[in-house]
């Protein structure tokens, strides 16, 4: 299929804007009623046609959009793109993960032409046609892993295993919840996860890091995150929180169902062939409050789900302030009928609001 | 001199140990102020004799103590970047059998392990014990800038001058904690300063 790429930015005037398909396929990441952290890890196949798991990498109608505001973050900050010395054979092992994969699943759009090791790179949506020698890094304008996700939706961590744990060593991050690469560019899993509140007291990393230390090249695993936005902002990055963080106290009444956003991480989860590092591409979805409610189950499990959330958690996803006018607006689209079970919109079989 | 016992924190947070006496061939010794008492209280001539020790005062005054262990070496520095060309050296020549300790506060024990470490030697094989000052060396996670010795919370960034809370998530690579901007959902709103473990 070709996509329409849409024209928008996320900053400024936020003229972001999901279309029908987009909110039907966007990731809703409650399968139930309720949420706490957990695992939640399974393998990263194909599922529903059409659903953002149908493709290793999802491309999708921001794409370009999405490259511009990252070309532009990177102008402005380019320590959001950093990578230790001995990880370039791990970005070569991503470039050619991200390029075999894309041209494989997207002919249409992406073409990888190979003879030895001279290749040939087209990426029509953004006009790119460059031929390099693969593991040349003189051969391309930036360095591998730098090259390839200026071309790739979401953030990437590229991991490397040693001491039977993962360092992230190398990253592209632009659109990130709230973290820095810059700062924690060398540290372990534990140590980067450290601020996250309640789940290391459950083992939940220990658990996460034990699984993704044994995955296998070929079959890669996933799962699904999330916060929430105020504004379509993409670079909710620490570095730009003293800039970003005042529109969190724009929300009101009439304004928050176009304005809250849920935002979604894909995290995917990739062995590495020739570095036996990791991959970690963590993919951004948003999606307005009002636009959510168009799904009548994902109304009706938004409010529970955030009405029953512990403050803790509220508070480390940097919205307890807003809560209240959260579930003032989400109690209107929650009827009390119960929910189908999964993540599923499930339209046709779901009963519409019942008020 | 009793010792601060740090609260329980979050795992990225270092966890300083007690300076002991280990085998080896050479020792480096790097004690900044107070730490110079930690040194004192490992110390025997078989050790002394084969030891190396930087002493960075501040504001105090254990120099002559010191002398009187009989040290190797024994270099006075007037500041940790004063003395670190030296130390840099110390690791380049450096052979097996090397053992490091760093006693004092943790800005310094944290930049000069990040020194031994870019010397090839694992953080977890480096001795460190903290003594004297609980000030924390900070990342402004805005600017980049670095302020020393910060004593108080919130505090303000000694080069881009925002208001920035204290966290606990700590760089080893920066040898430092990260400051965050305090007041961004608020502006103007500045909590009242407290010291950091009050």
């Amino acid at each position: 299929m070709t996509i329409q790429f849409n024209d928008e930015t996320f900053r400024d005037d936020y003229s972001f804007r999901n279309s029908p398909w987009a909110i039907k396929r966007f990731p809703f990441p409650f399968d139930k009623d309720d949420y706490m952290y957990s695992v939640n890890m399974e393998p990263h196949e194909r599922v529903r046609d059409g659903s953002i798991f149908t493709n290793r990498f999802d491309v999708d109608e921001h794409y370009v959009s999405e490259m511009r505001d990252r070309a532009l973050v990177l102008d402005q900050d380019p320590l959001r793109c950093q990578s230790l010395p001995h990880m370039t054979l791990a970005g070569w092992d991503l470039l050619e993960l991200i390029m075999v994969s894309k041209s494989e699943d997207y002919p249409d759009m992406f073409e990888l032409h190979r003879d030895g090791n001279k290749w040939r790179w087209i990426n029509k949506p953004l006009g790119i046609d460059d031929s390099f020698t693969f593991l040349d890094e003189s051969t391309l304008p930036y360095g591998p892993m730098e090259y390839i996700t200026r071309q790739t939706q979401g953030d990437f961590a590229l991991l490397d295993q040693r001491d039977d744990n993962l360092w992230m060593d190398a990253g592209m991050i632009t659109t990130q919840a709230d973290w820095s690469l810059d700062f924690d560019i060398g540290m372990n899993f534990f140590e980067w996860h450290a601020p996250v509140p309640l789940a290391a007291e459950k083992g939940i990393f220990v658990r996460a890091l034990k699984f993704l230390l044994n995955i296998q090249q070929g079959s890669p695993a996933r799962r699904l995150n999330w916060t929430m936005t105020v504004n379509p902002l993409l670079d909710t990055s620490p570095e730009n929180y003293h800039k970003w963080g005042v529109q969190k106290t724009t929300l009101t009444p009439e304004n928050i169902g176009s304005k809250q956003h849920l935002r979604v991480e894909l995290q995917t989860f990739f062995r590495l062939p020739r570095s036996n590092g990791m991959v970690f591409p963590i993919r951004c979805y948003l999606c307005s409050f009002q636009d959510l409610m168009t799904v009548p189950k994902w109304g009706r499990r938004l409010h529970r789900v955030i009405r029953d959330l512990p403050d803790e958690l509220a508070e480390y996803k940097g919205f307890i302030a807003n809560k209240p006018l959260m579930l003032d607006y989400l109690s209107k689209f929650d009827d009390g009928l119960p929910t189908s079970p999964g993540i599923w919109p499930d339209i046709e079989t779901e009963p519409p609001l019942q008020k | 001199m009793s010792k601060f016992e740090f609260p329980p924190s979050i795992t990225s947070r270092p966890v300083w140990g007690r300076l002991e006496a280990r085998a080896g061939k050479h020792h480096l010794m790097i004690a900044e102020a107070e730490g110079a008492e930690a040194i004192i209280d490992i110390a025997t001539p078989e050790l002394m004799a084969k030891s190396h020790i930087i002493y960075i005062p501040k504001d105090t005054d254990f120099e002559a103590r010191l002398k009187d262990l009989n040290p190797a070496i024994l270099h006075v520095g007037p500041s940790y970047s004063a003395s670190l060309q030296r130390i840099r050296r110390i690791l380049l020549d450096a052979h097996m059998g090397l053992q490091v300790y760093l006693t004092g506060t943790e800005g310094m024990m944290g930049q000069a392990m990040n020194e031994a470490v870019n010397a090839g030697i694992p953080h977890t094989a480096i001795q460190t014990e903290h003594r004297g000052s609980t000030a924390r060396r900070m990342q402004c996670v805005h600017c980049k800038g670095i302020t020393e010795d910060v004593e108080l919370d919130p505090f303000v960034c000694s080069h881009c001058g925002l208001n920035l809370f204290v966290r606990d998530h700590y760089s080893r690579r920066i040898a430092a904690y990260q400051g965050v901007c305090v007041d961004a959902e608020d502006p103007g709103n500045i909590p009242e300063q407290k010291r950091i473990y009050e």
